[in-house]
């Protein structure tokens, strides 16, 4: 099974395994497409019920949004770079922006508990309303989504820091690529769909 | 936390108590029994930690017998309880548990499970590959089901069982009407064997996309491989909405929010489409694997290709793309108005359209064929007749107009056994009877099988066809007793003896199991029944490397060329190779074990408690990402061994079809 090398494939492409891995990874993102898009339409059509809580207008900071907005796209940009990094064969540079990626996902993440908790002091929580419910919920899927993407990075880096550039490590981190890259543009959707027609509306 | 010592075992109800002693004393009698016999080390060794998808499938086949016994008794009790007016063997409350647990367990934890497992064994080998993609990930795919459900099946005696139907519909499945922690059992244990699920579907994806032997182009695919990967698009499709529903659900139930409590804004009817958006092609993902099952039984047996090859792919395909465009007939009454139902009309009767396609291959299959009325055969060749009595009520139900007067009636109970029991039971049987000696090396006795499929056959028409005429008189579903007044007696009396003969089938069934094991011919061919696709080209019980070489396909059903021009079925020494296995891993049982000790937890609502066992799960998470085993070769010696061993047998065989 992993025979059938092909050197002359990048790094993580290069044993039948990774490959597989990799196609199995890409079809575990669709199904991360079907949860997601089920969670949006919860969310669709729940957003207007109230309950007599607060609205969109009522608790969203813009500005709070944009920083995250920013920090997290700019951390799919240095995932990017750091995975042309691996590709160059540039472990140090790998790891570097490796490191800067998950320092950025965690500014973001850090935004949004804040965030949380100022919805919590507004009276705005889980439990006040069929909107807050569903607005919790998808955002809190997504902020779970990239806690778990921090932690389970780490544990490459330490990989990659202990065994170099292997294609099995190319392999990981590679597949960790996608699934950030997945986050951010799950992110997108919320931006568009929940803050901006939030405000808008 | 509060814990409630005195809640959690349930007491006060002398069918519950006796359940209570039967469960502690096999218990104990297994423990004992393995003990004995110093079967612990080589239980864990040969059966716990395995990868080997072979004997994957075997312990979700054997799990899904289990299941079918359970949720075979709460039909039983079913009809006893309605086999008189005004019966008192169960009160209302007693008799929502039970029929709760039926659907629920006979839907994913015995025909999934029963399917799962038969794809298993069978899928690797009809594609020439020595094991599945992620085969660790196999491993937990099994025992998360597992987890799942034991966790679901403990319910009725500690804690309190689910009692809001196998739909759990809000209102009533909230916490206002249904405060006991009952319904927690079914957000978290289905929670958990969903996701086991799910990851089935993505690792046959990917083994039957990337795996297949040199040669085997998608249209040559056996048809059982096609629907596994059909099937398992469904799967990767339609389980992250069930995921989605069941967690919204524990969130309701647990944590106070408002998606399914109309009281601040929710929508009652949101659960019922997330539901069902999953639940309909839940169907096909049971009724797919089935109809292939068939196509394989059905060719073999009448000595003939598949006939429409291509249209059953292109027909399995559109079943698929239909089966996410339906959901809405399962409530129509529920006030969608006009125009919706009449869409939701109209791409349920375009089912009928691919499934109907499919039974005339079938049957064109066996025109002029030389059938062999083997047992297998029989369950397939009775699945035509009672299939198409269940579809054709299906399109009746299919009209929104008309829908109104059978909705939730015994009519609809009817309809939907007469589906599932042909197509998915009808199919099990015969793909266990079919790939039996696959599994195992001998047969199951043909002549029990015969009684098994008669009691069965007879039993399931006795017991169903009843339900039509009670249901079109108005009889409705889930409704634990009747009054003598309302003229069904006589029906629903013939609907429970008919029970009995199917349960004697069973019986007769499971005796056939274990004659089979203690007295069957283990001097059997590995090719019995003289078959056409590639798991019949090895050794039976299949050695655990499969193929010592990959077999190389030319044409559709494959081995039958390969038999009748008599290529490649030696093999010679310097054609053999080491080959590289997996290794063995402790891990997915681990994980089992942590998911199940959350689930209970969290089912009980002791949030503290179940975050710290969360702990254990994350470790596993992180032992996994750390384990680097790269599995061992196989020796050059050893296969030698192993392949001159059944090969030189093969000739000096006893036959026992004629």
């Amino acid at each position: 099974m992993s025979a059938n090398v092909n050197t002359s494939l990048p790094l993580e492409y290069q044993t039948e395994q990774s490959r597989m891995n990799i196609l199995g990874f890409w079809i575990f993102l669709g199904a991360e497409i079907v949860l997601f898009a089920t969670l949006f339409s919860v969310y669709g059509v729940l957003y207007k019920n109230y309950a007599g809580g607060p609205t969109h207008q009522d608790i969203f900071m813009m500005k709070e949004v944009m920083i995250q907005t920013v920090l997290l796209l700019t951390s799919s940009f240095t995932m990017g770079v750091a995975i042309w990094e691996m590709r160059r064969n540039n472990k140090k540079g790998l790891i570097g922006w490796f490191i800067l990626t998950l320092l950025l996902g965690a500014g973001f993440l850090f935004m949004e508990i804040n965030e949380f908790i100022h919805y919590v002091h507004e009276g705005a929580t889980m439990q006040t309303s069929a909107f807050l419910s569903s607005l919790f919920v998808l955002l809190g899927t997504h902020g779970a989504h990239v806690t778990f993407g921090i932690f389970w990075a780490t544990m490459v880096i330490i990989q990659i820091v202990k065994r170099g550039l292997t294609p099995v490590t190319a392999r990981k981190t590679f597949i960790i690529g996608l699934y950030w890259h997945f986050l951010d543009v799950v992110w997108i959707f919320i931006f568009t769909f929940v803050y901006l027609k939030g405000m808008v509306l | 936390m509060g814990i409630k010592w005195d809640e959690i075992l349930i007491t006060g109800d002398p069918i519950i108590l006796g359940s209570q002693i039967a469960i502690l004393l096999t218990s104990l009698g297994i423990i004992g029994g393995i003990t004995y016999l110093k079967k612990w080390n080589w239980l864990w060794r040969e059966w716990i930690t395995t990868v080997d998808h072979k004997r994957i499938g075997i312990m979700y086949i054997v799990s899904a017998v289990l299941m079918f016994f359970r949720g075979g008794m709460d039909g039983l009790m079913m009809k006893a309880q309605t086999s008189r007016p005004e019966m008192g063997f169960l009160d209302a409350q007693h008799y929502n548990e039970v029929f709760t647990a039926h659907g629920v367990i006979m839907i994913l934890f015995m025909a999934m499970p029963f399917l799962i497992g038969l794809m298993n064994v069978v899928i690797p080998l009809q594609i020439g590959a020595r094991d599945v993609a992620f085969p660790q990930l196999n491993a937990l795919s099994f025992w998360l089901f597992f987890s799942g459900a034991m966790l679901f099946n403990i319910a009725f005696v500690v804690g309190g069982a689910p009692d809001a139907g196998w739909t759990s519909y809000f209102p009533l499945a909230g916490k206002e009407f249904s405060p006991g922690i009952g319904n927690n059992y079914y957000a978290i244990s289905l929670q958990i064997a969903g996701l086991g699920t799910l990851m089935t579907g993505i690792n046959f994806i990917v083994t039957i996309l990337k795996m297949r032997t040199k040669g085997m182009t998608l249209m040559r695919m056996p048809m059982f491989t096609w629907t596994t990967l059909i099937t398992s698009v469904i799967i990767v499709a339609a389980f992250p909405i069930f995921t989605v529903a069941l967690a919204l659900m524990t969130f309701d139930r647990l944590y106070g929010t408002h998606f399914f409590t109309v009281a601040a804004g929710g929508s009652d009817m949101l659960w019922a489409n997330l539901f069902w958006l999953w639940g309909h092609p839940e169907v096909y993902i049971v009724i797919l694997p089935a109809f292939g099952m068939f196509s394989e039984i059905i060719s073999t047996f009448s000595r003939k290709q598949l006939y429409g090859y291509k249209s059953m792919v292109v027909s399995i395909v559109a079943i698929a793309v239909l089966s996410m465009l339906v959901w809405v007939h399962h409530f129509y009454t529920m006030g969608s108005g006009a125009l919706v139902n009449s869409f939701f009309s109209i791409t349920t009767m375009m089912i009928a359209v691919p499934t109907g396609v499919k039974m005339f291959n079938w049957l064109f299959t066996m025109r002029k064929g030389r059938i062999k009325m083997t047992t297998a055969m029989l369950w397939s060749l009775a699945f035509v007749p009672n299939f198409v009595i269940g579809g054709v009520t299906g399109v009746m139900l299919a009209m929104g107009a008309a829908d109104y007067q059978y909705h939730n009636t015994l009519f609809l109970v009817a309809h939907f056994h007469y589906v599932l029991i042909p197509g998915v039971v009808f199919a099990v049987f015969a793909g266990l009877y079919y790939w039996w000696p696959k599994m195992f090396g001998f047969m199951l006795n043909e002549k029990l099988g015969k009684w098994h499929f008669w009691l069965f056959v007879i039993g399931f028409n006795v017991t169903f066809m009843p339900m039509f005429f009670l249901g079109l008189n108005g009889a409705v579903r889930r409704a634990y007793t009747f009054s003598a007044e309302s003229g069904f007696a006589p029906l629903f009396l013939l609907s429970a003896i008919g029970s009995v003969i199917l349960a004697a089938g069973f019986a007769v069934f499971c005796y056939n199991i274990y004659w089979s094991i203690r007295y069957a011919d283990r001097n059997i061919s590995s090719d019995p029944w003289d078959a056409r696709t590639l798991e019949w080209a090895t050794a039976s019980p299949v050695q655990h490397y499969n193929f010592a070489k990959l077999p190389e396909v030319k044409s559709l059903d494959v081995f039958w060329y390969m038999k009748k021009n008599n290529e490649g079925l030696t093999l010679k020494d310097e054609e053999i190779e080491e080959i590289h296995m997996p290794s063995n891993s402790g891990l997915p049982f681990l994980m089992c074990v942590a998911f199940g000790i959350v689930g209970f937890f969290l089912i009980f609502e002791w949030h503290l408690l179940a975050a710290i066992s969360a702990v254990l799960i994350i470790a596993g998470l992180i032992y996994r990402s750390f384990d680097y085993n790269d599995g061992y070769h196989i020796h050059k010696d050893e296969i030698k061994k192993t392949e001159s061993a059944w090969r030189k047998m093969e000739g000096k065989v006893n036959n026992h079809v004629s």
